[in-house]
């Protein structure tokens, strides 16, 4: 089993299967490279999440909305670990990836480029933006490469409460005073299409998609995860008593599913391209928290060394 | 390594209660074995999810690797003779 040809069958092989790639098995550079981005990526998005929330610890309106938004902000960290650590097995240095999230050349999601500015957008966060996360990292716990596989299963088992405490920040508000559901509704007004494009472009104008889907690396596209998405929320809107700001939204009876507009994909290219409202301040901020920090890496780092060195001069 | 590093990569492994077996559920870095078992406790274990812990050096870990896996493996495939189907036991023989 050792020619070229061989192991490109035993590799298809294995997807035909619906087996697992694991590190040591032989795969495609191409597979090895789409994976590397793709994880990477999905870890930068985890740590980059964790801004736009932070910016509302601080001001939480009680102890206890406090204390579940520190829970979260930290499973957001853990999450982005469990992913540095999935690309790492596939070849990539710890340090090669966070150079690269933080010189700007790699990407993170669209949707944290956008600000939170009351605390109505922590409810809409955990409820849109947790919610359509949560739709893809399901998926992704088929995902063919090992892994990748087992860090989204731990994910999306942490990331349950993370929907269901923002979509109860969205209850308190719309069922309570006239000013607090309006709080609610403009929360939803902007939040609803950037949270759209986190499915990424339509399949017909994405490329890497349906290579990924040949791969078994994404199980579903984009089209079909934004459909759901759509029809899952919907109700969950009305029980509210919230309108998501879409006038062709409309039951199709023939697809079994909603009509909907298309976010404004423009607006997509441009924040991705570093545009968006918030980019600027996003990078700036985790480039801070890296080079602070650097004092406390360089001081563990000799504090471990000194001890290696006692223990042999011992 | 260069003097700004992340330090060296540790494989994690949890028990959740006594008399289970130690599972590996993941890596991180850390710069020393204290460092390293803090690290997993709070990445790991935050939901109470084991009640022991093995932080082992990644470096340290010896594996199998997959193109010899079929050699590797051959002499337990042709011995049907350790299991207990491979035997045939007269009807009406009890408890065996």
């Amino acid at each position: 089993m050792s020619n070229a040809v061989d192991l490109e069958k035993n590799f298809n092989s294995k997807l035909e299967k619906n087996d697992f790639v694991e590190p040591k098995d032989w795969m495609p550079e191409n597979y090895r490279k789409h994976l590397i981005r793709q994880i990477s990526q999905h870890a930068h998005s985890e740590i980059i999440g964790m801004l736009p929330e932070g910016n509302w610890i601080s001001r939480a309106p009680s102890l206890r909305a406090k204390m579940v938004l520190l829970a979260k902000v930290q499973d957001e960290g853990g999450h982005g670990l469990y992913l540095y650590t999935a690309a790492e097995t596939l070849g990539a240095s710890r340090d090669e990836l966070l150079g690269a999230l933080h010189t700007g050349k790699a990407k993170y999601s669209s949707i944290f480029n956008y600000p939170t500015l009351t605390w109505a957008d922590i409810g809409a966060v955990g409820w849109l933006v947790d919610g359509a996360a949560i739709m893809n990292q399901v998926m992704l716990q088929r995902t063919s490469y090992g892994p990748y596989s087992r860090a989204m299963i731990r994910i999306c088992k942490e990331e349950s409460f993370h929907q269901r405490q923002g979509y109860e920040i969205m209850c308190h508000l719309s069922f309570g005073t006239e000013a607090q559901k309006e709080m609610a509704q403009d929360a939803l007004n902007r939040w609803w299409f950037p949270t759209m494009m986190m499915f990424g472009p339509p399949d017909k104008d994405s490329p890497n998609s349906e290579q990924a889907m040949k791969w078994r690396i994404k199980r579903e596209t984009n089209d079909e995860l934004r459909q759901k998405f759509v029809d899952r929320t919907v109700e969950q809107a009305e029980f509210l008593g919230l309108t998501i700001p879409d006038k062709n939204l409309k039951w199709n009876e023939a697809k079994k599913g909603y009509d909907f507009s298309e976010p404004n994909w423009e607006e997509f290219y441009n924040v991705i391209k570093g545009n968006g409202p918030c980019n600027k301040e996003r990078l700036e901020a985790r480039n801070k928290a890296h080079s602070d920090g650097a004092w406390v890496r360089e001081a563990a780092m000799a504090y471990a060394e000194k001890k290696k060195e006692n223990i042999l001069a011992a | 390594m260069s003097k700004d590093s992340q330090g060296p990569l540790w494989e994690v492994f949890v028990q959740k209660k006594a008399g289970q077996p130690f599972v590996h559920c993941g890596s991180l870095h850390a710069y020393d074995k204290e460092m390293a078992l803090e690290n997993a406790r709070d990445l790991y274990t935050r939901r109470s999810e084991g009640s022991a812990l093995w932080v082992v050096p990644a470096a340290a870990i010896v594996a199998s690797s997959p193109e010899d896996i079929g050699p590797f493996f051959e002499p337990a495939n042709d011995k049907v003779y350790r299991h207990p189907t491979f035997y045939q036991i007269p009807e009406g023989v009890k408890y065996i």
